[in-house]
């Protein structure tokens, strides 16, 4: 978060005039200095670690004309209850000039349960919408032209199913599934170390990312099929060089696992998207984001013999920043809203999406919904941010600190590929340990005062009124899903979907692609519990190696 | 007379896969010189009362970050009256808006502790409260 020591005020009056200037280290670890001159980026050979905008190595964004050509889509992160409800809110946001949705789900579609599991009791539409059956995600888009909008699936452990439905409603939409856009996030590896929605184990966990690229590789070539995500290692705790790290090691065993199938590393990595973090100290973050970009065309072309660019460009949503809110003084979470979405657009992001000021203890309302979209509209429109590329090339102090981000990032990624590489290291708990210690040294900091957060140990307002405005979660709601679901279930073809429920199990036996013989079991409207009970028994069920 | 340490056990009912704040409490708990069980992800009721029991925990700490704390915490007294382990004392942290804070003290819960709360007011209200003493 913010430098951990700061300049203090008093010793201005020491008699020998002589200033004492405490030290400011970075999150990172990396020593900040007072002053940066261009002593700090000699040797630095400018064209080659920066190169144009839109060339190799990609430092200062993946377009020649960034913004100006191709302003970031704006995407806030919504869904709850039914279906129905959550179109409307879709429709809501895109009314009011939202380029992109973000789905949510709540967390028995995220965990493969139907809504009418003992096990979902209580969750049912309360974090997101609620999906049983295909029925649902047809709701969910009416009316909503999904080749026109791109829409980005928040979904891991059962994105196989959430993926064949989309695809299916876009058929039903009459969209040519070669013109189907988004993203589902898919990543499967950092769900272990945070956030927490694995189903089963990690070998194949990573086999149903495997075929879902395959797949949209050769059906759905303008979708990005996986999302890797450094965003929710760092909100579990991580630094930045850890969460950049962790997250392109897990890039990197995805890609060797596709390649494994006989692709070729151009057929599909253009279409990897990352996701990552918004919060903390400012020059750190956009530093990062720069260091990631060149670090990751530098692996793609070098450790992958990439040929095509593309395959280079770092595309990010970038943004968020939920670790960096506070319960505490809530209107005060708009702001540092906003600094984040200026942090994301110097840094060069595609997409953006802002945690909402109310986010850290409730389902955001609409007005707080609304609230930062206007955040990133205002910036786009008002404030020039758009006008020119990477404004802050040439800063001896972002140069340099991009130059040390990626020395550190590099050393991690050895130090974790010199341990066994991260599946390994994943497997055995060692990522979620080292996540865990730093959450813990970050929170004692935090408590004792030397990390500040406005208004929690500073400015502390200590019997604060909180006149906050909660997401009313509906009791009746399960119960309206559920007679759904049993009226689904009345109304489809129970021979065909027990056919393709089997196929399903026959498939996922081998080492076949079960993309197309999912897609045909949501069609036939099976339901995802239905689909994932199948899945556990073939594949078993992750043992998680708990410590902390 | 000997003191034992107190026994806690860490648990993450429900679906919900943030366990962050369950972590970072249960470090502070081990470095007050508490035994600490965490129980992992994905735990039904039943199996966190059984854990206890198992463990022969003097409190629960339960993680909620979902916003279901009420229905969860009603299955567990529930649970834990069936299985004469009325005594443990139950606490719950996370996510958890103050106006419910009565309801879930009704229901058996001892103390609410909020995103945030301070490691030390955690330990100095688990020590004043779960401290058993034993032969």
């Amino acid at each position: 978060m913010n430098s951990s020591k700061k300049m203090r005020g008093g010793s201005m009056n020491k008699k020998n005039s002589q200033m004492e200037i405490k030290d400011v280290i970075l999150e990172s670890g990396i020593k900040v200095k007072p002053v940066y001159t261009p002593e700090d980026v000699k040797g630095m050979d400018f064209k080659n670690q920066m190169g144009a905008p839109g060339e190799y190595p990609f430092t200062r964004g993946i377009h020649k004309y960034m913004y100006r050509v191709r302003p970031w889509t704006m995407r806030q992160y919504s869904g709850f209850g039914t279906a129905q409800e959550t179109n409307k809110r879709f429709k809501y946001l895109i009314e009011h000039g939202q380029t992109g949705l973000n789905v949510a789900f709540d967390l028995p579609t995220q965990m493969g349960l139907d809504s009418d599991d003992i096990l979902a009791e209580g969750e049912v539409g309360r974090v997101g919408m609620a999906v049983d059956t295909l029925r649902d995600m047809e709701e969910a888009f009416s009316g909503i032209p999904i080749d026109k909008i791109s829409i980005s699936l928040t979904i891991n452990s059962t994105a196989t199913i959430l993926i064949a439905m989309y695809v299916a409603v876009a058929e039903k939409q009459g969209v040519d599934t070669k013109e189907i856009r988004g993203t589902a996030q898919n990543d499967i590896l950092k769900e272990y170390i945070g956030r927490g929605t694995w189903i089963f184990p990690v070998e194949p966990s990573i086999r149903l990312i495997g075929d879902t690229i395959e797949y949209c590789s050769k059906y759905v070539p303008n979708y990005y099929p996986v999302s890797i995500c450094g965003y929710h290692i760092r909100e579990s705790g991580a630094n930045p060089v850890q969460e950049i790290a962790y997250a392109f090691e897990i890039a990197k065993a995805y890609i060797r696992h596709v390649q494994n199938r006989g692709l070729d590393i151009d057929e599909f990595v253009p279409r990897f998207s990352f996701n990552f973090d918004i919060h903390g100290n400012f020059f750190e973050q956009i530093a990062k984001f720069r260091a990631a970009r060149r670090l990751w065309a530098k692996i793609i072309k070098d450790e992958f013999n990439a040929k095509n660019p593309k395959s280079m460009m770092m595309k990010m949503i970038a943004g968020g920043g939920g670790g960096g809110l506070t319960i505490e003084q809530p209107e005060n979470n708009i702001v540092r809203g906003a600094y984040y979405a200026l942090i994301s657009a110097l840094s060069g992001t595609q997409t953006m999406a802002l945690c909402s000021y109310d986010e850290a203890y409730t389902i955001p309302s609409k007005k707080a919904a609304l609230i930062s979209l206007r955040t990133m509209q205002i910036l786009m429109d008002e404030m020039g941010l758009t006008d020119t590329v990477d404004p802050l090339a040439g800063s001896y102090y972002v140069e340099s600190l991009t130059n040390q981000l990626e020395d550190e990032i590099m050393k991690l990624m050895n130090k974790v590929e010199e341990n066994g590489g991260i599946v390994k290291a994943i497997s055995e708990g060692y990522v979620q340990r080292e996540v865990a210690r730093q959450a813990y040294i970050h929170e004692k900091r935090i408590q004792s005062g030397e990390e500040i957060k406005v208004g929690v140990n500073k400015y502390r307002i200590e019997e604060e009124e909180r006149n906050i405005e909660f997401h009313e979660y509906n009791p009746n709601l399960a119960e309206e899903q559920i007679k759904r679901l049993k009226q689904v279930k009345a109304e489809r073809d129970n021979n065909e979907v027990q056919r393709n429920l089997d196929k399903l199990r026959e498939v996922a036996n081998t080492n076949e692609n079960l993309m197309p013989c999912m897609v045909d079991c949501v069609k036939s409207y099976a339901s995802i519990g239905e689909i994932t009970k199948v899945l556990k028994e073939v594949f078993g069920e992750f043992r998680e190696p708990v410590g902390f | 007379m000997q003191k034992r340490p107190i026994r806690v056990l860490i648990a993450k009912p429900g679906l919900d896969g943030h366990d962050r704040g369950a972590k970072v409490v249960a470090h502070a708990l081990k470095n007050a010189g508490m035994e600490v069980i965490y129980t992992g992800l994905h735990q039904t009721v039943d199996q966190i009362v059984e854990s206890a029991i198992q463990e022969d925990v003097d409190a629960i700490g339960l993680s909620i970050l979902s916003g279901a704390h009420i229905p969860i915490a009603e299955k567990l007294f529930k649970k834990l009256k069936e299985e004469e382990a009325k005594d443990i004392l139950v606490v719950i942290g996370g996510n958890i808006p103050k106006r419910d804070f009565d309801k879930l003290r009704k229901i058996g819960v001892k103390d609410i502790f909020q995103t945030g709360s301070k490691f030390e007011d955690i330990v100095e209200f688990i020590q004043k409260n779960a401290g058993r003493e034993h032969e």
